[in-house]
């Protein structure tokens, strides 16, 4: 790319193709692209770039070898029991969901051929004809039930036991019908049906050092903690099938290492690199960069029962302090989206985007903290290693504080063991939070008044009635508009400031097309294996 | 003089597997000291107290720790090295192949690396004080104080990001061929050759030139012995205990201690293999690694004993 154009990212190249994505017409992509300042003929550059990415036909053939950070002889092909990336990653490849996701955050079929609900309660799920097994054995319902019926048993070990409790019943109606009844009403079943726990196993399976599924890919070896290749599923239920022939994947859990082996050409992907790294990525032809922000984030939490979190004024000063733009730049390199102290992420249809983030206001924040009267005080803020970038995100805030007057008492604890130790419990404290797929599942985890996980103990009887309302609302607009008021409830009464949603980046190889965000996570939501190809 | 031998690798063989109940008892408690077990670890932020129990039950965790110890130590004695609690997979399978590998690297690395230390430290030995020796100890001391996963990072961005000659990861199974064998290898041995040599060169040195030093030695070379005789012949034999002594302690480190150079090409040795058990709280696969750490080390050092002893003009 000889044609650099000054501050232009790969992070602004994720922009443009996003809008494309999105509809967005030529004419509206380039007075976004001047109102950022880029000269008309590099406009016109960069959309014939991101195009280009967008509309390219796939080649078939190749032996696409990729890396991800983590892998030891936990590694496991149970999707029940999946915990790490490479995980999920190896499950995509040898197992299909009922649903899943898409690249705008919206439920598709993929098992199923419908599911259907009157009440929202009971669900009648089609599925798909003519959907074989690796060994040869027909998808049935049988398969179906045995695959949610797992989760609800301890010994399985499942980790969405939790969610899947609200199962009451599955059934097999006939051979390709299966009604699930659950306790109460939950219009978001189909969403949660697209979660990686929750693939389609054979019935009746419990030796899964096999990997026998309907994916795309056939499991050739698997050495839990070294590596794991497959081959080409000819008889894939899905037209077109995967593009490549053969798929190597593995972990390399050092950063430098994992992206010295994508520029030396050993791997074709190099997934979750650290933003110190990109200029490296970049600098080099033939690499790129693809970015996705699925809802991961750190925040400031307050605790509303305890001192100084009891007075609203507190929190509210707090929440004009953080210098969001700030701890985008120069803490996360670009490499984040700004947030407005609610957990819904923009990719998620629900997103509330009238909701705008309160701006950075020394002046409006130093007034709060005056009228609750600890102006001056020392505040104890605990920070640490543990949450992703929580101490640079201290010292902004630390800093901020100083120049009108406010002191935190920055206190940096081990990484180990501030979870059970710090987290939930210190008065002013940093947390963070991995994606959930629903709304509703964030809600009840972090904000409802029973939630196990409420990071600032925020109490509300209408929040918790409008929960149960939208959770059993099969009226989509009127979800929304529940959801939307949610969102802003909780980023004005609750005590979590969350600045920003991080990106996640994986560094990939130029010939490596195809490879698209997704809201599930990186690679793709895992499930990139199926999707791209290698251009020679 | 046999009978003295073989008394000797008696006494050591009885101390051996002494120091290696001792180990194990040691590692027990120590893993036992770890926060949390292997079903709140795999469960994560999963981890309810039923789900707990209930895959606890399913795993067999719900015995004492020191019973499944206590078990497991009886099953070595019957050569079982028991079955990973994480995956439910015969320790001895998990380790087989990679105890493979970490060997291989092992003995490729000590293939060259024992020669040429030996030829370095003598040489720098008999011509000390030369230029030839400041720039053989200059050298050695600055790869001593380059930590590995720099050399091995450095060595990875020449020739493979910027050269393109090797491959940046070095997997063992990939090896077909001859030059696919010396392509793989080539980098993780010349950086584990580097951080064992140093110290090995050190001691050799610092032992030759003691005994350089002694009288005899003096007296041989009035006598007309010319310097390589002297050194060779005279001063070596003497300098053999503490030289074997230093390789077996340099060599040790191979065998357990490469967890750098496994990480960062990706070569799936044994090391790496007892840091998942340690991360996943296995048991089994703690104590099977630490015994087989503790036994290629003891082997090491008593080979060592032996060596020196044989080689000593004056015990022999």
């Amino acid at each position: 790319m000889n044609d650099k154009i000054t501050n232009w990212t790969a992070s602004d190249d994720a922009m443009v193709e996003n809008a494309i994505r999105r509809g967005a017409t030529r004419r509206e992509l380039l007075t976004m692209l001047l109102a950022g300042g880029a000269a008309l003929s590099a406009g016109g550059l960069v959309l014939g770039r991101a195009t280009n990415a967008v509309a390219a036909t796939p080649k078939s053939g190749g032996n696409l070898r990729a890396a991800g950070w983590s892998s030891s002889t936990a590694d496991t092909l149970d999707p029940a029991k999946a915990s790490l990336s490479t995980d999920y990653v190896r499950c995509c490849a040898l197992y299909n969901r009922l649903t899943f996701l898409d690249q705008g955050g919206t439920v598709q079929m993929e098992l199923a051929e419908s599911i259907k609900s009157g009440d929202a309660k009971v669900w009648t799920v089609k599925l798909r004809s003519g959907v074989t097994f690796h060994d040869g054995k027909s998808l049935s319902s049988n398969d179906v039930v045995f695959s949610l019926k797992r989760h609800l048993d301890p010994a399985v070990g499942s980790k969405v036991n939790a969610i899947a409790k609200q199962i009451t019943d599955v059934k097999a109606l006939d051979p390709l019908t299966v009604e699930i009844t659950l306790a109460n009403p939950n219009a978001d079943l189909p969403t949660i049906l697209a979660m990686h726990h929750f693939m389609i196993v054979a019935d009746g399976t419990t030796d899964f050092s096999k990997g026998i599924g309907t994916g795309a890919f056939k499991m050739e070896t698997f050495e839990p903690g070294v590596k794991s290749i497959f081959s080409k599923n000819p008889n894939y239920f899905k037209a077109g099938g995967p593009h490549v022939d053969s798929f190597e994947f593995f972990a390399i859990t050092d950063d430098n290492a994992r992206i010295n082996a994508l520029l030396s050409g050993d791997i074709h992907l190099a997934a979750s690199i650290k933003p110190r790294s990109m200029k490296l990525v970049e600098s080099q032809p033939g690499f790129a960069l693809s970015q996705t922000t699925s809802g991961n984030y750190t925040d400031l939490n307050i605790r509303l029962d305890l001192a100084p979190g009891d007075k609203a004024d507190f929190v509210m000063g707090m929440k004009h302090l953080i210098n969001r733009q700030q701890i985008q730049k120069s803490v996360l390199r670009g490499l984040a989206e700004i947030a407005n102290d609610q957990p819904v992420p923009p990719a998620s249809i629900y997103h509330n985007a009238e909701l705008k983030p309160k701006a950075f206001d020394p002046e409006k924040a130093k007034f709060h903290f005056q009228k609750s009267g600890l102006l001056g005080q020392s505040i104890p803020m605990i920070t640490s290693e543990a949450p992703t970038s929580a101490v640079e995100m201290a010292t902004i805030v630390q800093q901020s504080g100083a120049e009108i007057g406010m002191n935190f008492d920055v206190q940096r604890v081990p990484s180990d063991g501030y979870w059970s130790n710090y987290w939930l419990k210190a008065p002013v404290h940093f947390g963070n939070i991995n994606p959930r797929p629903t709304p509703d599942i964030l809600f009840s985890l972090l904000y409802a008044s029973n939630a196990p996980w409420n990071e600032s103990q925020y109490k509300s009887e209408k929040f918790d009635k409008m929960l149960v309302e939208a959770r059993g609302l099969l009226d989509e607009a009127k979800r929304k508009e529940i959801y939307g008021q949610m969102q802003v409830m909780i980023s004005e009464e609750a005590g979590t400031v969350i600045p920003v949603f991080i990106s996640n980046v994986d560094a990939i190889s130029a010939n490596l097309k195809g490879l698209e965000a997704n809201p599930l996570g990186g690679m793709m939501g895992y499930a990139f294996a199926e999707y791209v190809w290698l251009d020679a | 003089m046999r009978t003295y031998v073989l008394g000797l690798i008696a006494n050591r063989l009885g101390s051996s597997a002494l120091t290696l109940l001792i180990v194990s008892f040691a590692v027990f408690f120590a893993t036992a000291m770890l926060p949390g077990d292997t079903a709140t670890i795999l469960l994560g932020q999963a981890a309810t107290p039923e789900a707990v129990a209930g895959l606890r039950a399913a795993m067999h965790l719900d015995e004492p720790a020191f019973l499944r110890f206590a078990r497991w130590l009886v099953g070595l004695l019957h050569g079982d090295l028991g079955t990973s609690y994480v995956n439910n997979v015969p320790v001895a399978d998990l380790i087989g192949t990679r105890f493979v590998n970490t060997m291989r690297l092992a003995g490729i690395t000590t293939f060259f690396a024992v020669p040429l230390s030996l030829a370095l430290g003598i040489t720098a030995a008999m011509f000390r004080g030369s230029v030839y020796d400041r720039v053989v100890t200059v050298l050695t001391i600055g790869i001593i104080s380059v930590p590995e996963f720099m050399i091995a990072t450095s060595a990875v961005l020449l020739f493979s990001v910027y050269l393109k000659w090797l491959p940046a990861l070095s997997f063992a199974s990939d090896a077909t061929s001859f030059a696919q064998v010396l392509k793989i290898y080539a980098m993780p041995v010349i950086t584990l050759t580097f951080v064992v040599s140093a110290q090995m060169i050190r001691m050799t040195r610092a032992a030759v030139i003691d005994t350089i030093n002694t009288p005899y030695v003096e007296a041989a070379i009035l006598k007309g012995a010319s310097r390589w005789r002297a050194v060779l012949l005279h001063a070596l034999p003497n300098a053999v205990g503490p030289i074997a002594n230093a390789i077996a302690l340099s060599l040790s480190y191979l065998v357990g201690g490469v967890i750098i150079v496994e990480t960062i090409f990706n070569y799936p040795g044994i090391a790496k293999l007892m840091v998942d058990g340690v991360s996943t709280r296995d048991l089994p696969l703690i104590q099977s690694c630490a015994i087989i750490f503790c036994v290629g080390y003891l082997t090491l050092i008593t080979f060592a004993d032996i060596v020196a002893i044989l080689a000593n003009p004056r015990v022999r």
